[in-house]
């Protein structure tokens, strides 16, 4: 799934929302732990796991997963998927209400603004470590120094290609940012654009314009530097010059891949969740390979997305202590492979990466992206949505109002 | 009556009394019952959001406060900091601009379609029914399918307008900063017409012939048979409408949302998407509050004009 929550449908997050005073009446005060903690006490029987992998085929991946982790540990499972809009909405009323569940699968850069409401509990209690993690995934999941969620694989984004219209019009595959511009123009062609990526006006607009941020050097804690503003300048010109749409600012990456899909653009920025729509498409042969750098030479610093899983304060030592286990099997070595094939993901013990390209090579790009990958979460924290914001907003004022980047990156950074 | 009469609150009523006192009181506890349901669901499900969204406005209400019941006083420092952001003087300018756009578009056309399908013809009803599309489509649907037929490069508008000879550009209605509100006051007055049309058809019904009969005797019809006869009449209605008309446009989310998401570059932000945004996707829902409330401030001193008008005219 990418990371960008999935397009949110307002009547039910307004239903949510109008539940959660409610929710919040009915159990205002007592912020201890619910009375009849078996701390010590009866054996743990089952456990209740929450996530979002509410679509085939991550759905049925998922559960038997976690069910067989449960049958290892010796506990039931009763697992819930909500959509992935609805999930925030959900894990609040339930801490509001003291009915969180055992297991909780966050959104990774989630993780830290729901650690920082006390909701999770530390790994680190229950002895689980996260030695040998690709680092930027494990920032993620710690707040305040601690360790709050393990996540078994991650992804993110690269740049796809169709490889018969690269062929086709003797281009080769861009690796620099003067490459991708000419190569870009190049294929443009009719009502076929060269390039096509999400600019919307959401965060998954601006985790699509991350790597080229980052890549050349821009940080998300001032984002009004000269380095963000010609990554900024790079979008502005391939739209400005007609090798990608004016509509990107409009585009999700569901619509981007749609585009693609329909050969309505020779490459895209997307991630590896898209290969079943695309595989699905007769005849369309495309690759990966990471986004291009500034400069040759350089190294490609792309998001890291994907799902972490915490065990939050539930008040029960001992149900703790088994979701903990569960946890842990998630992220287990083996579990680690199969989810990963499973779901088009990478996993994220750096060990396993070479076996992992060699059973499964679609995934080469992907692999070598995340290597070098940067959590969303790692530099602000809980207030990266506040700079999530300011990164889209001044992104949409230079590619529509013609505003220049570095004064519309001041503006949204002042703002 | 029996159970009516039994005394209330542990007193016992003297033997003495005349029954009619104790019927009174049964008279008026009776009342109380009838009324205590709908004000009881009036204040759970009216007045306790309201108060609720109205102190969230004051407080520091964050993801924290939902796992610890904690949400800080913090006056009005949501205010400052909504009021203070540079997005804000755009959502209200749009706020206005949309809502009375979309009011006067509504209003024209359904006004227009209503008198129009006064008259009656082989077909009428069929059309009539027709009219009724907009409000039959869940709104994220309209929302989706205006966003396709709105599209730059292959949406089916600017298919169109390159068919006709007139021009050969093709507008951005969604992704240009200054066509995109534009382009959702139209959408929004796509879905307003039915209401319009529908509400003032039924004012025109009410209108009776022979007036019309009467005037054309005297020779005013046409345009002046409306100035003059169609327009008083159906005044009252008109009042209803354009209020109502009001405050649902005041507060339209989804479809932006559907279609801009506020954007491009905040071009069609107003206080509704700015709430939503602020509580709901950053989850501060202080600021968000604060926004809301504001919100209601700029209805309800369109209400108050509404009322004062009313009166004057009532007086004059």
């Amino acid at each position: 799934m990418p990371t960008p929550r999935k397009r949110v449908r307002v009547r039910q997050v307004l239903a949510g929302a109008c539940a959660v005073p409610l929710a919040l009446s009915a159990c205002g005060g007592g912020s201890d732990a619910p009375a009849g903690g078996s701390s010590g006490g009866a054996a743990v029987t089952a456990l209740r796991v929450l996530d979002y992998y509410a679509n085939e085929p991550d759905n049925t991946v998922v559960q038997q997963t976690v069910e067989a982790c449960g049958t290892q540990i010796g506990v039931k499972i009763e697992r819930e998927a909500v959509p992935g809009d609805k999930l925030i909405a959900k894990v609040l009323q339930q801490s509001s209400s003291k009915t969180l569940p055992d297991v909780l699968m966050l959104d990774n850069p989630d993780l830290q603004q729901i650690a920082a409401s006390g909701a999770l509990a530390p790994l680190d209690d229950f002895g689980l470590k996260a030695d040998g993690y690709q680092q930027g995934v494990v920032d993620a999941s710690t707040y305040e120094g601690k360790l709050y969620g393990l996540q078994p694989v991650t992804n993110t984004i690269a740049l796809i290609y169709n490889k018969d219209i690269l062929a086709e019009a003797g281009v080769s595959v861009p690796t620099t940012w003067e490459e991708l511009e000419a190569a870009s123009k190049q294929l443009t062609k009719g009502d076929r654009y060269g390039v096509a990526f999400s600019a919307i006006n959401t965060f998954e607009g601006t985790w699509q314009f991350l790597p080229f941020m980052w890549s050349n050097g821009g940080e998300e804690k001032d984002i009004a530097t000269q380095q963000t503003a010609d990554a900024l300048q790079l979008w502005v010109d391939l739209v400005k010059d007609g090798s990608a749409s004016k509509s990107v600012v409009t585009w999700s990456q569901a619509d981007v891949n749609d585009q693609f899909k329909a050969g309505k653009a020779a490459m895209m920025v997307n991630g590896p969740w898209q290969f079943p729509v695309l595989d699905s498409v007769a005849g369309l042969n495309y690759d990966v390979v990471p986004i291009p750098v500034p400069k040759a030479g350089m190294t490609s610093v792309a998001p890291l997305g994907g799902e972490t899983w915490t065990v939050p304060q539930t008040g029960d030592k001992a149900r703790q202590a088994a979701a903990a286990k569960v946890v842990a099997c998630l992220n287990s070595d083996a579990n680690q492979l199969a989810l990963a094939k499973a779901r088009q993901t990478v996993p994220t013990k750096t060990s396993l990466l070479a076996e992992f390209v060699a059973q499964n090579p679609k995934m080469k790009g992907f692999t070598d992206a995340v290597q070098t990958a940067r959590s969303r979460t790692g530099q602000l924290g809980p207030d990266w949505p506040k700079a999530a914001t300011k990164i889209y907003t001044a992104m949409q004022a230079a590619m529509t109002s013609g505003e220049a980047p570095l004064s519309a990156l001041q503006q949204a950074q002042a703002g | 009556m029996n159970a009516l009469e039994t005394p209330v609150g542990g007193r016992t009523a003297p033997a003495h009394r005349p029954p009619l006192r104790t019927g009174r009181r049964a008279q008026h506890l009776g009342r109380v019952l009838f009324v205590a349901p709908a004000a009881l669901y009036m204040l759970a499900f009216y007045g306790y959001p309201l108060v609720k969204n109205l102190v969230m406005g004051f407080q520091e209400y964050t993801t924290r406060t939902f796992f610890t019941g904690e949400a800080p006083w913090v006056g009005l420092a949501n205010y400052e900091q909504v009021m203070g952001s540079p997005i804000f003087g755009k959502s209200l300018v749009n706020t206005l601009l949309f809502t009375a756009g979309s009011i006067l578009g509504q209003f024209t056309i359904g006004l227009a379609l209503a008198v129009f399908f006064r008259r009656t013809f082989p077909g009428a009803g069929m059309l009539r029914s027709l009219l009724l599309l907009p409000w039959l489509i869940p709104l994220i649907v309209s929302g989706a399918v205006w966003k396709w037929i709105l599209d730059q490069d292959n949406g089916a508008l600017n298919r169109v307008l390159r068919a006709t000879p007139l021009t050969d550009a093709r507008p951005g209605w969604l992704t240009s900063t200054t066509l995109a509100l534009a382009a959702v006051v139209m959408v929004n007055i796509w879905i307003g017409i039915p209401f319009n049309a529908t509400i003032l058809y039924g004012g025109l019904q009410d209108i009776p012939d022979e007036l019309y009969e009467a005037a054309a005797l005297d020779g005013a019809t046409g345009w002046r048979a409306f100035r003059h006869i169609t327009w008083p009449l159906l005044r009252p209605v008109v009042n209803v409408v354009l209020v109502l008309g009001v405050v649902y446009t005041l507060k339209v989310l989804d479809i932006i949302l559907g279609l801009t998401k506020g954007g491009p570059a905040n071009a069609t932000q107003t206080l509704a998407t700015q709430a939503y945004q602020l509580s709901f996707v950053e989850f501060d829902f202080g600021q968000g509050a604060a926004t809301g409330n504001l919100l209601i401030v700029v209805s309800l001193l369109f209400a108050l004009l509404y009322l004062r008008l009313s009166r004057q005219r009532a007086e004059g």
